[in-house]
């Protein structure tokens, strides 16, 4: 048998994992779900609970489906057989719920979604002030405080098009936090950026994993993976094929298609 | 191989300091080297030079006498053609005699003139506000009365008619804002039908009013309009409101709810495909059938409202346009932070959607503007109509083509040269937020 080649991810800022606990409350439920696009079956009965505090990583070739799920957890992708159940909401068609649901819940996406024409402050400020009617000046200490924590609050007067791709997925992350939101979903955040900004993105991931963030990282980043996850879910054909931590599944993955997925994607 | 090495050595290269930015050189300039650049450059090009420039002067030569040389004292075109005695000149004599005709038509009663001029002039101070972000804030409660205001002015009458109109107004937005909360389409529901009954009681209470506190100007009937005015007006109002009711098509369009998606499809589809100008035969004499006998509806409130609809659905699609150019990700990102729709679409989509369909908004206007144009073919006496009728009809002034209708382009031309200009400017002033 061929030997699996391992993550590295001593590049990475080096993490203290012994404050990051896992409490046995459960922040997403998911049971039985399926969803079809049209006639093609995308996803076939997830079952997936995830507690407080987590940190998961979901990972699979394209098309396998973790951007799906991910989606399907804040409701911008509709299900249709299964339950979903996020902070003890159970998604429904009923629209209130859903904006309940997602205003808890902070998106991070690929291609950043910042809106151009609204300065990076008012980017963040938007949502707390329009969902959650902070008042402005606070709503703006509170992005002030995030844009610190995200190291670019002198940005804060610019628009999205005049700053780099990773100070944009930073202030993605930002205008997320400032709706203090219980759960975290991350969806390929460092695909579309050079590598030389993928680093300081998944520092600021790391961050908020230190911080007691439950996460949801659909990535290919297996260094990443490797050091914050407490857990990493393999998903092929719209089926989670295998999950595990971290330490088992690069050590010693049971499927034959993780051993394939891992040897392509680490073997180079 | 010690010739290879050498090569390896003449290939291999280390910076070890950093450049420093330097300024552009200083492009040639002079008035010579752009003319020799842009007229002479070459055999072809300075030909090419030659002609436009005697077309320019041939054409020139030939307007200019007509246009400077022209009469403007005379009362007909027989004193004009006399006084000119056989030299070129036009007989400009014609928009002197008939400036108020042509400007407020035959009938509008001419002691009134200063009430359509002030509401001319109130026009630019209540637009300020909506025009330019940087003209004072606490405009904007002006552009609020200001159609009602501006309507007292024209048509006269009581004062308590365009009051209780705009009282009705907030009659609707208070009932509006206390039901909201409860769901917005019944407070949608809500705010008209209290609009549409405060309205028909309104209706018993104005001649009491109007007994009490006789606030009237003399009142003028839409059929004595005409002139520029009218094209004004009915430029005016169906602008001001194609706008809104454009977008809420376009909205409608892509809406998730099937019947409103498609009562806005067909309507929309339907109205492009029907011409204006039946459109406003319909409004002229078919509507009459299918109203009560006796009832008075409005002629230039019909033709407004035909207007308005062939304007909104143009707008509409123009909107669409705009719409599917956004990135679905702006869409998901509104919705991921937890906005609603109408939050969604106020604050995230409809302004980059709206900024995308600036050139084609104002395209829809300036021809919608124009075709105001087409009112004078249902016997209505805008400026067009007042040229073609009274004016070329009057046994002084038979003949007389070139000056007036040179007159009325070139009112035309400011209006829509000025909406034209307008709106490139707010394009660059969009366009400085991005970059």
């Amino acid at each position: 048998m061929t030997e699996i080649p391992q993550p590295h991810p001593e590049n990475l800022t080096p993490i203290d994992r012994s404050h990051m606990q896992v409490s046995d409350e459960e922040a997403i439920e998911i049971v039985g779900m399926n969803k079809w696009f049209g006639q093609f079956h995308v996803l076939r009965d997830i079952d997936l609970t995830v507690y407080r505090g987590e940190r998961i990583v979901i990972c699979g070739p394209s098309g396998s489906g973790k951007s799906t799920l991910i989606r399907c957890i804040n409701a911008l992708e509709e299900h249709q057989k299964g339950k979903i159940v996020v902070d003890g909401t159970e998604l429904s068609s009923n629209l209130r719920n859903i904006d309940t649901i997602r205003s808890e819940v902070g998106m991070v996406f690929q291609h950043f979604n910042l809106f151009p024409h609204l300065t990076i402050l008012e980017n963040c400020t938007l949502a707390p002030i329009w969902v959650r009617k902070t008042p402005k000046k606070e709503a703006e200490e509170t992005a002030m405080h995030f844009l610190t924590k995200v190291k670019i609050p002198e940005q804060a007067h610019k628009y999205p098009g005049q700053l780099s791709g990773g100070q944009q997925q930073r202030v993605a992350i930002a205008r997320s936090l400032c709706m203090r939101p219980k759960i975290m979903l991350f969806d390929e955040p460092t695909s579309a950026l050079d590598p030389e900004m993928i680093k300081e993105v998944l520092d600021t991931m790391i961050e908020l994993a230190e911080e007691g963030m439950t996460m949801l990282v659909v990535t290919h980043e297996m260094g990443f993976a490797r050091q914050v996850a407490n857990r990493v879910i393999f998903m092929d054909q719209g089926q989670i094929v295998e999950q595990n931590e971290p330490e088992a599944f690069f050590g010693n993955p049971q499927n034959e298609r993780t051993k394939l997925f891992l040897s392509q994607i680490l073997g180079h | 191989m010690s010739d290879t090495h050498a090569q390896a050595a003449q290939l291999a290269f280390v910076r070890t300091e950093t450049i420093p930015p330097a300024p552009p050189p200083v492009a040639e300039a002079g008035i010579v080297k752009w003319l020799r650049e842009n007229l002479f450059s070459s055999v072809g090009n300075t030909l090419l030079t030659l002609v436009s420039l005697w077309a320019i002067w041939w054409v020139l030569s030939a307007t200019m006498p007509w246009i400077f040389n022209g009469v403007w004292n005379a009362d007909s075109l027989r004193e004009c053609r006399e006084i000119l005695d056989g030299a070129t000149g036009a007989c400009w004599a014609v928009i002197r005699e008939r400036w108020t005709q042509l400007l407020f038509g035959v009938t509008y009663p001419a002691d009134s003139y200063w009430r359509p001029t002030l509401a001319f002039v109130l026009l630019f101070v209540a637009l300020a506000p909506v025009l330019f972000p940087k003209a004072p804030r606490n405009l904007l409660p002006f552009t609020a009365i200001y159609p009602f205001l501006a309507y007292f002015l024209v048509w006269g009458g009581s004062v308590w008619v365009p009051v209780m109109a705009a009282a009705g107004f907030v009659v609707g937005y208070l009932v509006f804002q206390r039901l909201v909360a409860q769901s917005f389409a019944m407070g949608f529901f809500g705010a008209i039908a209290a609009a549409l009954v405060f309205w028909s009681l309104s209706g018993l209470v104005t001649p009491t009013l109007t007994a009490i506190a006789p606030v009237t100007l003399e009142a003028v009937p839409s059929r004595d309009m005409g002139g520029f005015m009218l094209n004004l007006i009915l430029g005016t109002v169906c602008v001001s409101l194609s706008l809104p009711i454009g977008i809420a098509l376009a909205l409608g369009r892509q809406s998730d709810m099937p019947i409103i998606k498609w009562i806005c499809v067909i309507f929309i589809e339907f109205i492009r495909g029907v011409p204006l100008i039946t459109l406003l035969f319909v409004a002229n004499v078919v509507l009459a059938y299918f109203l009560p006998p006796n009832s008075t509806f409005d002629l230039i409130l019909r033709v407004i409202i035909m207007i308005t609809m062939f304007a909104s659905a143009y707008i509409a699609e123009v909107v669409r346009g705009g719409l599917a150019a956004l990135p679905k990700g702006q869409y998901e990102a509104a919705a991921a932070l937890g906005l609603d729709y109408p939050q969604a679409m106020r604050l995230i989509i409809l302004p980059q959607a709206l900024k995308i369909s600036i050139p084609g908004i104002v395209n829809v206007a300036v021809g919608l503007f124009k075709d105001t144009t087409l009112v004078s073919v249902i016997a209505m006496f805008d400026l067009v109509g007042m040229i073609r009728g009274p004016i070329l009809a009057s046994t002084e002034w038979n003949g007389v083509y070139w000056e007036l209708f040179g007159f009325a382009a070139a009112l035309f031309f400011v209006v829509c040269y000025g909406i034209s200009q307008y709106s490139q400017w707010l394009e660059r002033q969009l366009q400085t937020e991005r970059r």
